[in-house]
């Protein structure tokens, strides 16, 4: 990816190369706790049918995705982990933090054993908030990452600010 | 407290070096496997080491911890009515039913009582989260052992359900509506008659999953004689719930130490199989599903008026004493032990959780079982991680 780093591309390929990028998502799920459900309701049941978003679940390894949702309490044995696992992901990769828990402890703010907030380990693109959110608010999330990196300038993309949903 | 970057990546490189130095399970041949921490099959974080022979599963045994929120110790600075929001999240498939035991056991400190007709609300809100769960657990039984189309039906149907529990409490997966003394709300217009069809539509999936699944041959192959539990181990290892009468002990904390709930106005039976194996586990379950649906009838077309809250202060102090309350929630038995110094917070809260019961008995199980027979035997027994670790 030397050529897109440098910003050396021409802007109509750039934009071919994010709408491409856009619409062929493989997700890596990574059902911690309670949110899990949700997220497994937005990925596996017929009402909320993540596919029609251009997302495909269940990847057959890390290695394979482009990005992360981490659904769930982070605790401090599961860190590492995750940490390592996402390191794993190929570049360009995102994260979408969904959940109180993992956006910021919830309501485990004040436990001795549990990672307030997994940006402490991992850069977070979105963070989907809620105990648990709905789906919907998953796929909103899901939405607001697309037009991030449709919007993207390649050689630019680690300086973003991460987006909340509201 | 404020750390620097370079402190939280020692720390976490320290969580590495520890994770990694306990996966070796004490045998000295064969090779070592890794199930987890995050694997599909192990519902969340759940982490399998088991030593092989071949095919053969020598030792197994599971490494728990990766999902521990540290709840004994938080209810400890909680007062009693947010002691609740935190219990949902236990066993976040059925959430209401973790409430309930708490608020007995509160209750009970208190000496009051809650009226008859919040009473059989929670019952049907306790038995509406039980098929919330446990129709989740036919559709993941079903993937475990190699069919995906069931999760699909189960996410689909459980949406009904889903849907009718945050009419009434306005929380879809985790209600937080039982409160000391009573429950929140009364049931919005119109609930009974929608909790019927849903009813209905619940009974249709059972009957889907009883054709789709159990008559299947592939999973009878993969579930029949599999993960054996005689009734004396399943008593010895304190397995609770569907597990105990999937091993043909008829034991169940609804009819035979009832507190608080209305299980005795309802005419229902309790199911048990005598196989003991996993293919028993499932099949008590689908018909606990059905009998759930047969109680929430019941209860629905008798819930008496009258008030929903019985008289308690606003500022709640439960005066000083134990109690211990167990509920037959969708997982097993769930029990809070609560001690209480008369304050606002509980002074000690032991949580007797199904879970951690019911995987104790995995390294004993798993011996000398087939690498794939692990999935199924792991599904039967039906653990969340939530429910395991606390």
């Amino acid at each position: 990816m030397g050529l897109v780093e440098s910003g050396k591309i021409p802007k109509p390929l750039t934009k071919l190369l994010n709408m491409s990028r856009r619409y062929s998502m493989w997700v890596y799920q990574w059902g911690l706790a309670c949110c899990a459900i949700e997220m497994g309701a937005a990925f596996a049941s017929p009402r909320y049918d993540v596919m029609r978003l251009g997302v495909i679940p269940l990847p057959a390894s890390p290695r394979q995705a482009d990005f992360l949702v981490v659904s769930g309490t982070v605790t401090d044995k599961m860190a590492p982990v995750v940490r390592r696992l996402w390191e794993q992901m190929p570049d360009p990769k995102y994260v979408i933090s969904m959940g109180s828990c993992a956006n910021c402890g919830g309501p485990y703010w004040d436990s001795y054993s549990v990672t307030k907030g997994v940006d402490q380990i991992i850069p977070v693109d979105v963070y989907v908030p809620g105990c648990p959110p709905r789906p919907e608010a998953l796929l909103e999330g899901i939405v607001l990452l697309q037009e991030r990196i449709m919007n993207e300038d390649m050689a630019e993309r680690w300086k973003g600010d991460p987006i909340v949903v509201e | 407290m404020a750390t620097t970057e370079s402190e939280q990546m020692a720390y976490i490189a320290a969580q590495a070096a520890d994770a990694r130095v306990n996966v070796e399970v004490e045998t000295n041949e064969g090779m070592t496997l890794n199930l987890g921490p995050q694997h599909p099959a192990t519902h969340g974080t759940l982490r399998i080491v088991a030593k092989l022979d071949g095919e053969k599963v020598v030792a197994a045994e599971p490494i728990m911890g990766y999902m521990h929120r540290g709840y004994e110790k938080l209810t400890e600075v909680r007062t009693y009515p947010q002691v609740t929001t935190l219990i949902n999240r236990i066993d976040w498939l059925g959430s209401f039913a973790n409430e309930v035991p708490f608020i007995l056991a509160a209750e009970q400190l208190m000496e009051v009582e809650a009226p008859p007709r919040a009473q059989w609300i929670r019952t049907v809100l306790f038995e509406l989260s039980r098929i919330a769960n446990i129709s989740l657990f036919l559709g993941d039984m079903a993937v475990q052992v190699g069919a995906t189309t069931p999760v699909f039906y189960a996410f689909r149907d459980r949406e009904f359900v889903l849907n009718q529990i945050e009419r009434v409490t306005g929380g879809r997966f985790h209600p937080n509506f039982d409160r000391i003394g009573g429950i929140k709300d009364d049931l919005p217009k119109g609930w009974i008659e929608e909790t019927g069809s849903v009813i209905g539509k619940m009974r249709d999936f059972c009957d889907e999953m009883e054709e789709l699944v159990l008559g299947n041959e592939i999973f009878q192959a993969r579930t029949r004689g599999i993960g054996v539990i005689p009734p004396n181990v399943a008593l010895a290892y304190g397995l609770s719930g569907a597990n105990l009468r999937g091993s043909g002990v008829d034991w169940d904390i609804r009819r035979d130490a009832n507190v608080g709930l209305v299980y005795d106005e309802v005419d229902w039976k309790v199911w048990t199989h005598p196989d003991g194996d996993s293919f028993s586990r499932f099949w008590v379950r689908l018909q606990e599903t059905r009998e759930a649906c047969n109680i929430i009838e019941q209860l629905l077309d008798g819930i008496p008026a009258g008030p929903i809250m019985a008289k308690v202060p606003l500022i709640i102090k439960v005066p000083a004493g134990e109690a211990y309350v167990a509920t037959e929630n969708p997982l097993g038995e769930m029990g809070f032990y609560v001690v209480s110094q008369g304050d606002l917070t509980p002074f000690r809260v032991k949580i007797r959780s199904a879970s951690f019961s019911n995987i104790s008995i995995a390294p004993w199980l798993l011996k000398g079982v087939f690498v794939p027979d692990i999935i199924s035997i792991l599904a039967s027994l039906y653990f969340i991680l939530g429910d395991i670790d606390r």
